[in-house]
């Protein structure tokens, strides 16, 4: 975005496969269909906050720019509000392809954990893995600790503010049965690889 | 049966479309192994002149007395070889197609599959063939009486043509004044000519045509008959205003006290109760609108102050609804379109800010007999000075409408031009793609450029409010770059769709729809004026989305395919009909209500049931129901069907 | 009326207040809501940017101890919870790739799901189930207040039977019904930001700064809201959207449940008002 020259795109630098891995995903089969008319973007309001706009994104994976894809900020602004998806007139499942390129960004090593976003999400879902639930305080120390452990710091007062108002519990309340859970995450692994 | 069958099989290549996926040679060898087969050939294009001829030749010289030709579907070329066989002397119904091509090679991937499904549709032909009776089509005199029905302007080129012939018609339209959505219209693209200057001489030509029976404020209520001799009945609404006395002075329309919505203006003006929807209404007269007129709606204390200021006595609250019935030959349907409503996607903003509205309503506005006598003015009077004009609203959009409704990017091409000329204002053009197709449009477009209208590609995805101000939100998707264009006046130009009630006046005419709901051609390419109805055939918008040169084309093609039935003043009726064995009929009478076309009567003497077979449209629906098996369709027969079921499955 | 109850993480930690005005509210109205026994997380956009398809499972998993009760229909109050139990409904009925995977993921744990459970917000059953004339007449001290309904993303998106994805309504006629004056205003179902709040906060803040905004100029006194993280957003950040963005906002964000529940004549402790981070006493009175 921010270069001054436009390069000749370098063909070898694409993946031409890349379009069919995302339509692999949940939701993904018809991202073939785009005719680009921009109404995702124009819906999303985060589009003027991304690096690229979801349907420039959607182009991107068609022409198997994987890399900057996968590398792109614009992901990660994803909020999942799902305006792109109700108004797509092609039906296409946008929001679902976000989530995703967000998953392949991270499965792939396309981004680092040391980011604050991905950093989060990896974060939730390990809770949720190991405790089947949510539980807010393990969640900020994950994130603290694949982060920075001084944002910690900065979320101390609001965290004990949440806490004053019962709003954080001290321990987890997870899942009974949470053999089960950790034999669907692994149940869910399998049927990943592709 | 006596005479020895002589079966000749043909199988076409139809280039690459067959054999590409069917070994054609093979089937012929296969073939001419079957029972009665004295000769099976496959050949390149069976339905060129060399492969007719050969078909020809082999009746002559081989004496063939049955044919089958396996090729494409029968809905093209069936009557094709029956003409051949008719040609060599025999009778065209002792021939059997079987497709080979939409049922087999155009559907399956496997080669040998293919090939292998070919031999048994064959086999299949081969064996129904065997049971086929010579049938003999009959003539039926043809009424040259014509009806159009919608007096938009494709049904009035229609009505004029026709009656330009000599022959009489009648024009049916359901409103007041024919004229139709392009009587609303401003200026037309691309050529920017005033609509009513170009429309008007043509109504009025319609309203002085000796041969043209004009019935407006009616609609066609029931359709008897059948190509050739239909007999129509109409409803003629109560108008409450007798056309003859009535001068068209206007007094009542002043004087009347009930203010409501004007259709003609698209809601932005009012009309009266009693009320002419524009001023070059033809007819020139009013009608009372009873749902709203204060006479008919009030339960005690009458109105009449229409009566009382008409020097007349026009007015007559006591006319009822008339039903009138007409005789004719052929039918044409130009009953148009229908307008998407933009408040279904909330977030365009139509009714929730004023300053949103549609493109109709925006022709209303430049129209200098319009509302505003042509001001372009936002809802409190201000002059805007930048306007958004969003194409595609309701069009090309899974949520509403898949299709493209044609004619909106001329149109709304044509609007930013009015609107630049009319306030000088900035106007942007939100569009997916810029479908210039017409002749002289492209040039057009470019004009359009010229004049320094914004064009963004890109859907205009939202349209909202900040600080006062409207906001179009979209993607200039050529930049890459989310914008928030801040606007006084947004135009959403919105699809075009089937009429409210066309499943209602599909059902009367015995048209069948597409998926898209508007009426459905014969053929896409090579009949689109005709119907699955003999005699009836459609015009204009009702078709589907077009422009005025198109639906204008199609009003005059419709007339030609009219007069050409009425020209030719008979018709052949097709043998392929429901026949009672009187022997077996039980007289349950099981068929008699079944019956869609009432063909079949019951014979109290004899007590059975009897076949009308002008009436009788060869659906076959009786013949299902009938369990004594007395009644069959010619030609399809329980014999020949399940001959050919029976073979098709055989291994 | 009885339901299957789905509460959430969300009602069980951060949104104590949420479960407590339901339970208060859900008494009143004779709506019986019986928990899941050992439900777990829906997944939320967590989960789903990780993994997509454990999301769906996790999901199902919920909707198969129900079906294995008996259960036909789920009730939930959070609105990511509703859009991804929903969504994985929507996938084992629409696209037989994921009904498979579903399918086979729940089969390695020895369950199973025919994917026909209904999953529905409390709201709903609020509005369609009991219905508006049985709450109307239910009411003890009409809500004379002024009120921006907030419903956020997920009640109407994608898309389903029971809301508009782009101008919902139900809880104007449900607030209007237990005597508030609903402000009509363009942002009650626009996004506020979500889980951005914590990974992209100045867009978040940016979002939540123009639905209290609209809200206000709209003249509403509190805004409604339906979910927990819509909530949070509105109410604990607040403070930082004031001082980002130069404004004095004081609006109280409250549970649906709450107003609801007060209109029915029940205490403020009763429906835990005033756990929120903006003072409700301004406006809220007793
Ligand atoms: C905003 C807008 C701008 C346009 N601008 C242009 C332009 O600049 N140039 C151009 O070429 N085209 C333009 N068009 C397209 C143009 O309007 C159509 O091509 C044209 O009007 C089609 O004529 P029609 O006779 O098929 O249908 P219509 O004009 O719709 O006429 C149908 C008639 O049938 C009547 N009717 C309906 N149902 C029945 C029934 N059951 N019984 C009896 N009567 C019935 C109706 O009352 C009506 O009078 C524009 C369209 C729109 C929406
Ligand atoms: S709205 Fe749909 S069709 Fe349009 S650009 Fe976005 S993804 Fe493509
Ligand atoms: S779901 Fe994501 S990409 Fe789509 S409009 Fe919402 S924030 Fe934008």
């Amino acid at each position: 975005m921010s270069t001054s020259t436009l390069e000749l795109l370098p063909e070898e630098g694409l993946e031409p496969g890349f379009a069919a891995q995302v339509a692999s995903y949940p939701g993904g089969e018809k991202i073939r269909r785009c005719i680009q008319c921009g109404t995702c973007s124009g819906s999303c309001q985060m589009s003027a906050d991304m690096d690229y706009t979801p349907r420039r994104i959607l182009a991107m994976v068609r022409a198997g720019m994987k890399k900057e894809v996968l590398s792109s900020q614009a992901i990660w602004y994803c909020a999942a509000c799902y305006y792109c998806t109700a108004r797509c007139p092609m039906g296409i499942k946008l929001t679902e392809v976000m989530f995703a390129l967000k998953s392949l960004a991270l499965k792939e090593g396309y981004v680092s954990l040391k980011q604050h976003s991905p950093a989060f999400y990896k974060s939730f879902y390990e809770v949720v893995e190991r405790y089947g639930r949510m539980h807010e305080a393990s969640l900020i120390i994950g994130l603290a600790l694949k982060t920075n452990p001084l944002d910690f710091v900065g979320l101390a007062p609001f965290g004990l503010n949440m806490f004053r108002k019962g709003k954080i519990e001290i321990l987890p309340h997870g899942v009974k049965n949470r053999q089960e859970i950790k034999a669907l995450v692994q149940q869910v692994q399998r049927l990943e690889v592709r | 049966m006596l005479e020895e069958i002589r079966i000749g099989v043909y199988v076409c290549h139809c280039g690459s479309n067959i054999a590409d996926k069917v070994d054609c040679p093979a089937v012929a060898a296969y073939a001419s192994q079957l029972p009665h087969v004295v000769v099976a050939r496959d050949y390149q294009y069976m339905c060129s002149d060399p492969g007719q001829e050969l078909i020809r030749q082999d009746i002559k010289e081989l004496k063939l007395n049955r044919v089958v030709v396996a090729s494409c579907s029968p809905r093209m070329h069936e009557p094709t070889f029956r003409k051949v066989c008719e040609s060599a002397g025999l009778n065209g119904y002792l021939y059997e197609m079987a497709n080979i091509r939409e049922h087999c090679s155009w559907v399956t991937e496997d080669p040998q599959q293919a090939t292998e499904k070919a031999k048994a549709l064959v086999r299949a032909a081969v064996a129904r063939v065997v049971h086929h009776e010579p049938l003999f089509e009959r003539w039926a005199p043809v009424n040259p009486n014509i009806l159009v029905v919608g007096g938009g302007i494709a049904g009035i080129e229609a009505a004029l043509k026709v009656a330009a012939a000599g022959n009489k018609v009648w024009l049916v339209e359901k409103s007041p004044s024919i004229g139709g959505n392009m009587a609303r219209l401003d200026k037309t693209f691309p050529t920017l000519d005033c609509s009513a200057c170009i429309l008007t001489p043509k109504m009025v030509s319609v309203a002085q045509d000796e041969n043209i029976t004009l019935l407006t404020y009616a609609e066609v209520e029931q359709v008897e008959g059948y190509v050739g001799n239909f007999r129509v009945t109409i409803r003629k609404k109560a108008r409450s205003v007798d056309l003859n006395k009535c001068t068209g002075c206007g007094r009542c329309q002043e004087k009347c006290p009930v203010e409501v919505p004007s259709e003609f203006e698209a809601g932005l003006a009012m009309r009266k109760a009693i009320y002419t929807p524009f001023p070059q209404a033809v007819p020139n007269k009013p009608a009372i609108d009873r749902e709203h007129c204060r006479h008919f709606t009030r339960t005690k204390g009458k109105c009449r102050v229409c009566f009382n200021v008409c020097q007349v006595g026009a007015i007559d609250y006591d006319q009822e609804d008339e039903l009138v019935t007409y005789e004719c030959g052929a039918i044409i349907v130009a009953t148009g379109y229908g307008l998407f409503d933009p408040s279904v996607g909330p977030q365009w903003g139509y009714g929730r800010y004023d300053d949103v509205i549609t493109a109709i309503q925006f022709e209303r506005l430049v129209n200098a007999s319009g509302p505003t006598k042509g001001k372009v003015v936002c809802k409190d009077g201000r002059v805007p000075e930048r306007i958004a004009i969003l194409h595609c609203i309701g069009s090309r959009d899974e949520n509403y409408h898949p299709y493209c409704s044609r004619i909106c990017c001329m149109a709304s091409l044509k609007l930013a031009h009015l609107a630049r000329e009319k306030t000088g204002a900035e106007v942007y053009n939100f569009y997916i793609d810029l479908r210039a197709f017409g002749k002289g449009y492209e040039e057009f477009y470019n004009r359009i450029l010229e004049e320094g209208v914004n064009f963004i590609r890109g859907k205009g995805a939202e349209v909202t409010q900040k600080d006062g101000r409207l906001v179009v939100r979209g993607e200039d998707t050529l930049l890459g770059r989310y914008r928030e264009v801040p606007v006084d006046l947004v135009i959403l130009n919105t699809a075009l769709e089937p009429q409210p009630d066309a499943t209602k006046v599909a059902q009367i005419f015995g048209i069948q729809r597409s998926a898209d709901g508007f009426f459905l051609e014969s053929h896409p390419k090579l009949e689109p004026l005709k119907t699955a109805t003999d005699g009836v055939f459609i015009a204009g918008c009702c078709q589907g989305p077009k422009d005025i040169p198109d639906s204008v084309a199609q009003g005059a093609g419709a007339a030609a395919e009219a007069l050409s039935l009425a020209t030719a003043g008979k018709v052949k009726i097709s043998p392929v009909v429901a026949s009672i064995d009187p022997d077996l009929c039980s007289g349950c009478r099981m068929c008699l209500p079944l019956c869609p076309y009432g063909a079949i009567s019951f014979n109290e003497e004899k007590k059975v049931a009897e076949v009308n077979e002008t009436l009788c449209k060869g659906c076959g629906t009786c013949a299902a129901s009938c369990g004594s098996g007395a009644l069959n369709v010619r030609h399809f027969t329980r014999n020949q069907i399940l001959t050919q079921i029976e073979e098709v499955l055989a291994v | 009326m009885r339901y299957a109850y789905f509460p959430g993480c969300s009602n069980h930690a951060s949104s104590k207040d949420y479960e407590q005005s339901t339970q208060a509210v859900a008494r009143v109205l004779g709506v019986e809501l019986a928990e899941l026994p050992d439900w777990n997380c829906c997944g939320t956009t967590g989960v789903t940017s990780v993994s997509p398809l454990l999301s769906a499972v996790l999901s199902a998993r919920n909707l198969a101890i129900a079906e294995a009760q008996g259960w036909e229909e789920v009730v939930v109050t959070c609105n990511s919870c509703f859009g991804m139990l929903r969504r994985a409904g929507d996938y084992h009925r629409q696209d037989p790739a994921m009904r498979e995977k579903i399918d086979a993921a729940l089969a390695g744990v020895g369950k199973k799901w025919q994917g026909q459970t209904r999953v529905r917000h409390l709201l709903d059953i609020l509005v369609n189930d009991v219905g508006l004339e049985t709450i109307a007449g239910k009411v003890k001290r009409p809500l004379r207040l002024k009120i921006a309904p907030y419903y956020g993303c997920l009640l109407g998106r994608p898309r389903n039977e029971f809301e508009d994805s782009e101008y919902p309504e139900s809880m104007d006629q449900l607030l209007s019904a237990v005597g508030a004056e609903v402000v009509p205003y363009d942002h009650k179902a626009k996004c506020c930001g979500g889980a951005l709040m914590t990974t992209k906060e100045e867009v978040a803040l940016r979002l939540c700064y123009e639905i209290i905004g609209e809200a206000q100029d709209r003249g509403a006194q509190v805004i409604a809201v339906t979910c927990p993280m819509c909530q949070l957003n509105l109410d604990g950040y607040q403070n930082k959207i004031n001082a980002r963005f130069g404004t004095n906002f004081k609006m109280p964000v409250l549970y649906f449940t709450q107003l609801v529940g007060l209109a029915l004549g029940l205490r403020e402790r009763q429906l835990a008002i005033g756990k929120g981070f903006v003072p409700v006493k301004q406006v809220i009175n007793f």
